[in-house]
């Protein structure tokens, strides 16, 4: 039956570059959670009426967030060649993507985190201030849960989204399913190849919104 | 246990050529250990701006605060965080954090201060007990009523034994009933632990019900100061007055009487106020048993304050010219407060 309907498939292949999907978009989901709250913080904290308040340094990282969050991802790609060669030293291969994927969700959901933690009542922030807290612990204890729900929400719109980008990392010689859609599949006119890679893409996706909108709705107590 | 002296506070506006704004100025206020102290004002008269400069919240531009010992206006970082522990603070809406349940909530500020978790656990159920929160201790604040998260909000304050509490409109979202619950709450917790309250409001009520001294502020400054009760007999500024009336002269007061007072045609309707020990003279039984006059009761009141009650009467009196004036000469005498509302 699966024989008739996909005769070109190799399901081997087709598992294998699965898992490389996988493994890009894991390992990118996993950094750009870090770098973006990281990111987002920063970009709350200094921003006005707030603890940290800054404006230099709240207008830099702005800046820097935009600037990377509008490049298209297959020119970015390209412009971090070099960057890519001087930390992973290929150019080949799922680790060659990381630094692109990661460069490119990581001010995006940095945007997404600050806008949770703006979500914040204010008055929260006051509360734990006028108990005495230090601004680590209104960070992890304040920040990070109340905002929570939302911050997993994000992660998953980004997560989504880095699928996509690891599709078009694929094409310039990442491997994965885009790789295989567009090489095995489109290249070589064989439309059960490209048909069965947008399935799995399809599931990944999937799967992903299910998990992420369970988390959310399980963190969520308001 | 709280002294301001000469304490401004000026916000400049952001926007070019507006006037900076002048939210507190030239303030003196002591307040003693153990006692409760309200202030009443209307919106924008600076009172939250003057007490979140009681815990640091806010720095004064100019003028000294001191708060159980310490300097509040000089000192910062980890030794204004310690002081901020013996200050605590509750607030209008809440602000509990809803990602945690009563109990982790009230753990918060302990947590803070570093108890350990034992500790924490023991102390976290006493305060449970103290604000009447059992069987609700696994609850998330979106399953509690207002009035249940402000005795979180109030339990939460008390964790780390604090020498002074600071309330911000604590009251002011919840329904009557509620707000009375609360009250005796805050009550019983300075009389039990001889804590000192600073309360800002600007409901009359509140003040009336668990203040001992008041404060009132208009346009950034306290323009009248003085014990509960004085205050309630002789308010000064008209704005006091205005407050004072909330409690003796409920809205619909001033109508019934013009228009009973329309009704009679002839005769006088006269507000009597007592306070204190005066309430409890027999006033008008001795003025018709010694003046020829007629006495109507149109509507009474006795408002209890913590120095003592505060009543006010409003009769009626009808009578020949020279025993009206014979009888008003005698309530004159007497300590009670008279003021004549209509003259038909
Ligand atoms: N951060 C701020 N920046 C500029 N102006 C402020 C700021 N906070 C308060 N003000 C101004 O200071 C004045 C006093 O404000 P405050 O909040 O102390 O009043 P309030 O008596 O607490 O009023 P309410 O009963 O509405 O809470 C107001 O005119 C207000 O606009
Ligand atoms: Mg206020």
């Amino acid at each position: 039956m699966l024989e008739k309907l996909f005769p070109n498939v190799d399901w081997a292949i087709l598992l294998q570059e699965t898992l490389t999907t996988l493994y890009m978009t894991g390992i990118s989901v996993v950094a750009t959670f870090i770098l973006g709250i990281i990111l987002g913080l920063l970009l709350f904290l200094t921003g006005k009426g707030n603890i940290w308040e800054n404006r230099p340094v709240h207008l830099i990282i702005g800046a820097f967030v935009n600037i990377f969050r509008s490049i298209p991802f297959i020119i970015l790609i390209v412009l971090l060649i070099p960057f890519t060669k001087a930390i992973v030293d290929t150019m080949i291969g799922p680790k060659a993507a990381l630094p692109a994927l990661i460069v490119g969700a990581a001010p995006f959901y940095a945007r997404m985190v600050e806008i949770a933690l703006r979500e914040i009542d204010k008055g929260v922030i006051e509360a734990a201030r006028s108990m005495g807290a230090r601004v680590t612990t209104i960070i992890w204890k304040v920040l990070i849960p109340e905002s929570l729900p939302a911050l997993v929400s994000g992660i998953t719109v980004t997560a989504i989204a880095l699928v996509g980008y690891t599709a078009m990392a694929g094409v310039v010689g990442a491997g994965g399913l885009g790789n295989l859609a567009y090489l095995d599949g489109f290249q070589r006119s064989r439309n059960d190849v490209t048909f069965a890679a947008t399935v799995v893409v399809l599931i990944i996706v999937f799967i992903i919104q299910f998990i992420g909108d369970a988390i959310t709705s399980k963190l969520d107590k308001r | 246990m709280i002294s301001l002296s000469n304490v401004s506070k000026i916000y400049k506006s952001k926007l070019k050529g507006s006037q900076p704004v002048k939210a507190v100025q030239n303030i003196d206020l002591d307040v003693d250990k153990g006692e409760i102290f309200g202030i009443i004002g209307y919106s924008g008269a600076g009172k939250s701006t003057l007490i979140r400069m009681l815990n640091g919240l806010e720095a004064p531009t100019d003028g000294s605060i001191s708060v159980a010992g310490r300097e509040m206006s000089k000192i910062r970082g980890s030794e204004l965080r310690k002081a901020r522990q013996e200050i605590s603070m509750i607030f209008q809406h809440f602000n509990l954090l809803w990602s945690r349940t009563v109990r982790e909530n009230i753990a918060f500020p302990l947590e803070i201060a570093g108890v350990s978790r034992e500790q924490r656990l023991n102390r976290v159920d006493e305060l449970i007990k103290l604000v009447g929160l059992e069987g609700r201790e696994d609850a998330y604040p979106s399953q509690l009523s207002g009035g249940q998260k402000q005795r979180v909000g109030i339990a939460r304050a008390l964790a780390n034994n604090p020498k002074v509490l600071l309330c911000d409109e604590a009251t002011s979202a919840l329904d009557p009933q509620t707000t009375d619950s609360i009250l005796d709450l805050l009550q019983d917790i300075n009389e039990r632990l001889g804590l000192t309250i600073v309360l800002i409001t600007h409901e009359m009520h509140v003040i009336r019900k668990i203040c001992h001294r008041v404060a009132v502020m208009e346009g950034g400054q306290v323009v009248e100061l003085g014990k509960v009760l004085d205050v309630f007999k002789h308010p000064e500024k008209p704005i006091t007055k205005r407050f004072v009336q909330q409690i003796t002269e409920p809205e619909e007061t001033k109508d019934t009487i013009s228009h009973l007072a329309a009704e009679f045609g002839q005769g006088m309707v006269i507000q009597l106020s007592f306070a204190g020990d005066d309430a409890e003279k027999p006033v008008i039984t001795h003025l018709i048993r010694h003046f020829d006059v007629e006495v109507n009761i149109l509507q009474g009141k006795i408002s209890p304050t913590q120095n003592g009650s505060y009543g006010t009467l409003f009769i009626h009196m009808l009578g020949d010219e020279a025993e009206v004036s014979r009888a008003m000469a005698y309530l004159n005498e007497s300590k009670i407060g008279i003021e004549v509302i209509e003259n038909a």
